[in-house]
C-alpha cells in the first residue's frame, strides 16, 4: 500500500531494504534527512552508520566497507558531493560497487539551497580525475527514486562500479505516495577483503594501464549496450522532441500533453538514465523533426551537449538543437509552453 | 646459538627500498606480530600513499591502497563492517599527519578499534624529501633548504602524545629501529597495539622513527646517528598510553 513519505526518508529506507549496511556522510542541505533517518535505521537492521569528520572522511569509509564486499552508500549535495570526487574515481578505478546520492541543490561553489540540475554534465563524465564513468540514474518520482536506489545497487554490483541516483532538491524534500520494496537478503560480494587474501589483486605496481583501458573500455561499451533506460512518448510522429529528466523531466510531460491536446505535433524522451545516455531512444525519432529541445534547471543548458551528440550520431542530420535552462527550480508547465511558442516563431534560436 | 630466524608466512617478496630504510624492519616486525598472534590470515591492510606504498609488494594480504592521507577512514569502515578481521593502517608521517590529520586524529577521537602504524622519517620520502610535519628545526629538505624555520612553518607535531593526552583510546607508543634491542621493544610495542585491538579495547597507534638516507643526504649509520642523538630528542621513544591492566 502507498504511503506518504518524505523522498529523503524514502530513499533511505529503500537502501536499507535494497541490503545496504554502511553508510556514512557528512550533513548538508538539502540531503541530510537521509543521514538522519539512516543514524537510528541503519542499528535497527545491524548496518553501520557513521557521521563522519567530513566529506572526504564519508566517501573514504564506504571505501572501507565496499572493500569488504558490503553495499555502501553516501549522500549528499553541491560542495558536499565536490568533495567526494577524489573517493568517488577510487572506487571506480578498485572496481569496488558503491551507490552515491546526489540531492542536488544549484550554483558554484557554496551555491545555494534551491533544486537544481546543475551537476549534469559532471556527473555524467565521471567527475573526478581520470577517464572514467560512473552510471547515473535520475528519477522524476519518489516511487521512481525508490526504484532506482534498488537499481542503484544492482548495477554497481554487476559491474563493480559506482552507481549515482541523481535526485533533486525538491524531490529530497518533498512528500508522495509511495510503495516500499520489500527487503532482500543481505549478502557479500564474493570479492571482498575477508582478512583470508581469499580474492587476489593484482599489487599496485604491477598494473598494466595499457590492459586497463581496454577492459575499461568494454566495460564502458557493455553498460551502454544493456543499461539505457528511458520514457518516452510520441516520437515517430512528432515535429519536435523534447528531451527533459527528473523533476523538469515529470514537468515537460505535463506541457507536452497540452500542447497535444493544443493540436501540436510534439513528443518527449525521458532519460532515466542519464549516462549511459539513452541513445536508443533516438532511433526512434521523425527523420523530419524539426527540432529537439532540452528543458533544464541549471544556467548554461548542460543536457543540450548530449542531446546534440546523439542527433549527429543516431538522426545523422543537421537538426536544430535548442535548450530551455531555468537555472534553478522546476519549470511551470506553461512556462514550457510559452518558450515552445517562442521556439516554433525563432525568437529562441538553436545552441547547436 | 642464535637461530635463524623464519620469515614469516605473508611476506611474498623483498621489498624495494632504500638502503638503511626503516620500513622494512617495520613491516617485517609486523608480519612477525600477526603470525605469533595467530592472526595473519585475518588481516586487512590500509595502505598510505608515500614509501608506505610499498608495503602492497610485499605483503600478500588483503589490502586497499588508500587515498593520500585518508587510510584511516578507509579503515574505520572496514573495521565497522568486518568487526572480525584485523585492520592495520600503515602510513608515513606526511601521509598521516599532514594531508590525512582530520582522518587520522578523527578515528582516535572516535576510538576506532583499528591499529594505525606511522613510520616517521621527518619528511615526504617518496616525493623526494619534502618537509613534513613532523621536520626538524633547522632540517634542511628540498622545500625548506635553508633548513626548516618552525616560527613560520609551525613546529613538529607530535601525534602519539596529542592522542594520549586528548582522547580515550587503548594504546600509544613510539619506537626506533635503530638497534637490536630497541627492535625488539619496538616488537613488543607492535604486538600491545594488535593485542588491544583484538581484544577489541579500541584505537591503538604506534609511531616509528625511521631513517631516510637517502633524502637526509647521509650513509645509513649516520641516518642511525641521526635518530639517536637528535630525532628522539624531539620525539622520545616509549609507551605513551599503557593498556589497561598491562
Amino acid at each position: 500500500m502507498a504511503e506518504m513519505i518524505k523522498g529523503n526518508h524514502a530513499i533511505s529506507e529503500a537502501a536499507i531494504r535494497y541490503g545496504a549496511r554502511l553508510y556514512a556522510g557528512y550533513p548538508i542541505t538539502p540531503s541530510t534527512e537521509i543521514m538522519e533517518y539512516l543514524s537510528w535505521r541503519m542499528p535497527e537492521v545491524g548496518g553501520t552508520f557513521v557521521q563522519a569528520e567530513s566529506e572526504l572522511a564519508g566517501i573514504n569509509m564506504v571505501i572501507g566497507g565496499a572493500a569488504c564486499g558490503v553495499r555502501s552508500f553516501t549522500a549528499s549535495s553541491g560542495p558536499g558531493i565536490s568533495l567526494k570526487q577524489e573517493g568517488i574515481t577510487q572506487l571506480y578505478d578498485e572496481e569496488l560497487a558503491a551507490v552515491i546520492i546526489n540531492v542536488v541543490r544549484y550554483g558554484n561553489g557554496i551555491g545555494t539551497l534551491y533544486t537544481a540540475q546543475c551537476d549534469y554534465l559532471r556527473e555524467t563524465r565521471g567527475g573526478g580525475n581520470g577517464d572514467y564513468r560512473a552510471i547515473v540514474l535520475c528519477p522524476e518520482s519518489i516511487q521512481e527514486a525508490v526504484e532506482l536506489v534498488g537499481l542503484a545497487f544492482d548495477l554497481a554490483d554487476k559491474y563493480r562500479t559506482v552507481a549515482v541516483l541523481m535526485t533533486e532538491g525538491a524531490l529530497g524534500q518533498m512528500m508522495e505516495p509511495c510503495t516500499l520494496p520489500d527487503f532482500i537478503e543481505t549478502k557479500r560480494a564474493p570479492w571482498g577483503f575477508d582478512g583470508k587474501y581469499s580474492y587476489k589483486k593484482v599489487g599496485i605496481f604491477d598494473r598494466d594501464s595499457m590492459k586497463e583501458a581496454v577492459l575499461m573500455n568494454e566495460k564502458h561499451n557493455a553498460i551502454k549496450a544493456n543499461e539505457q533506460r528511458w520514457e518516452d512518448e510520441n516520437l515517430e510522429d512528432a515535429d519536435y522532441v523534447f528531451v527533459a529528466f527528473g523533476l523538469p523531466g515529470r514537468s515537460t510531460k505535463g506541457a507536452v500533453k497540452k500542447l497535444q491536446e493544443e493540436g501540436n505535433k510534439v513528443g518527449f524522451i525521458r532519460p532515466i538514465t542519464a549516462w549511459p545516455f539513452p541513445e536508443e531512444a533516438f532511433k526512434k525519432i521523425n527523420p523530419n523533426v524539426k527540432g529537439l529541445i532540452t528543458v533544464e534547471a541549471n544556467a548554461t543548458g548542460q543536457l543540450v551537449e548530449d542531446v546534440a551528440l546523439t542527433v549527429k550520431k543516431v538522426l545523422r542530420a543537421d537538426i536544430p538543437v535548442y535548450s530551455l535552462p531555468y537555472v534553478y527550480g522546476i519549470p511551470a508547465m506553461k512556462t514550457i509552453k510559452a518558450d515552445y511558442k517562442k521556439i516554433v516563431d525563432g525568437e529562441i534560436k538553436e545552441v547547436f | 646459538m642464535a637461530k635463524a630466524r623464519k620469515i614469516p608466512k605473508i611476506i611474498e617478496k623483498p621489498s624495494s627500498f632504500c638502503p638503511g630504510c626503516g620500513h622494512g624492519i617495520a613491516i617485517r616486525l609486523i608480519a612477525e606480530c600477526l603470525e605469533e598472534l595467530g592472526q595473519d590470515e585475518n588481516i586487512i591492510f590500509g595502505i598510505g600513499v608515500g614509501c608506505s606504498s610499498l608495503l602492497g609488494g610485499v605483503l600478500e594480504t588483503d589490502r586497499l591502497h588508500c587515498l593520500h592521507g585518508r587510510a584511516s577512514a578507509v579503515c574505520t569502515g572496514m573495521k565497522r563492517v568486518s568487526p572480525e578481521n584485523i585492520v592495520i593502517s600503515y602510513q608515513g608521517d606526511g601521509d598521516a599527519y599532514s594531508i590525512g590529520l582530520s582522518e587520522t586524529t578523527n578515528a582516535a577521537y572516535r576510538n576506532e578499534n583499528i591499529t594505525v602504524i606511522t613510520v616517521n622519517n621527518t619528511n615526504f620520502g617518496m616525493t623526494g624529501g619534502q618537509m613534513s610535519s613532523t621536520t626538524l628545526q633547522g632540517q634542511k629538505t628540498t622545500t625548506s633548504p635553508n633548513g626548516r624555520d618552525c616560527s613560520i612553518t609551525g613546529s613538529p607535531i607530535k601525534f602519539p602524545e596529542l592522542v594520549a593526552q586528548q582522547f580515550n583510546v587503548a594504546y600509544v607508543a613510539r619506537g626506533s629501529v635503530t638497534s637490536p634491542a630497541k627492535i625488539n621493544k619496538l616488537k613488543g610495542y607492535i604486538k600491545n597495539a594488535l593485542e588491544a585491538q583484538i581484544n577489541g579495547e579500541g584505537y591503538s597507534v604506534v609511531e616509528i622513527l625511521s631513517p631516510c638516507p637517502t633524502n637526509w643526504g647521509m650513509t645509513p649509520l649516520q641516518a642511525f646517528e641521526k635518530i639517536d642523538n637528535e630525532i628522539v630528542k624531539e620525539f622520545p621513544i616509549g609507551e605513551f598510553k599503557k593498556r589497561e591492566g598491562k
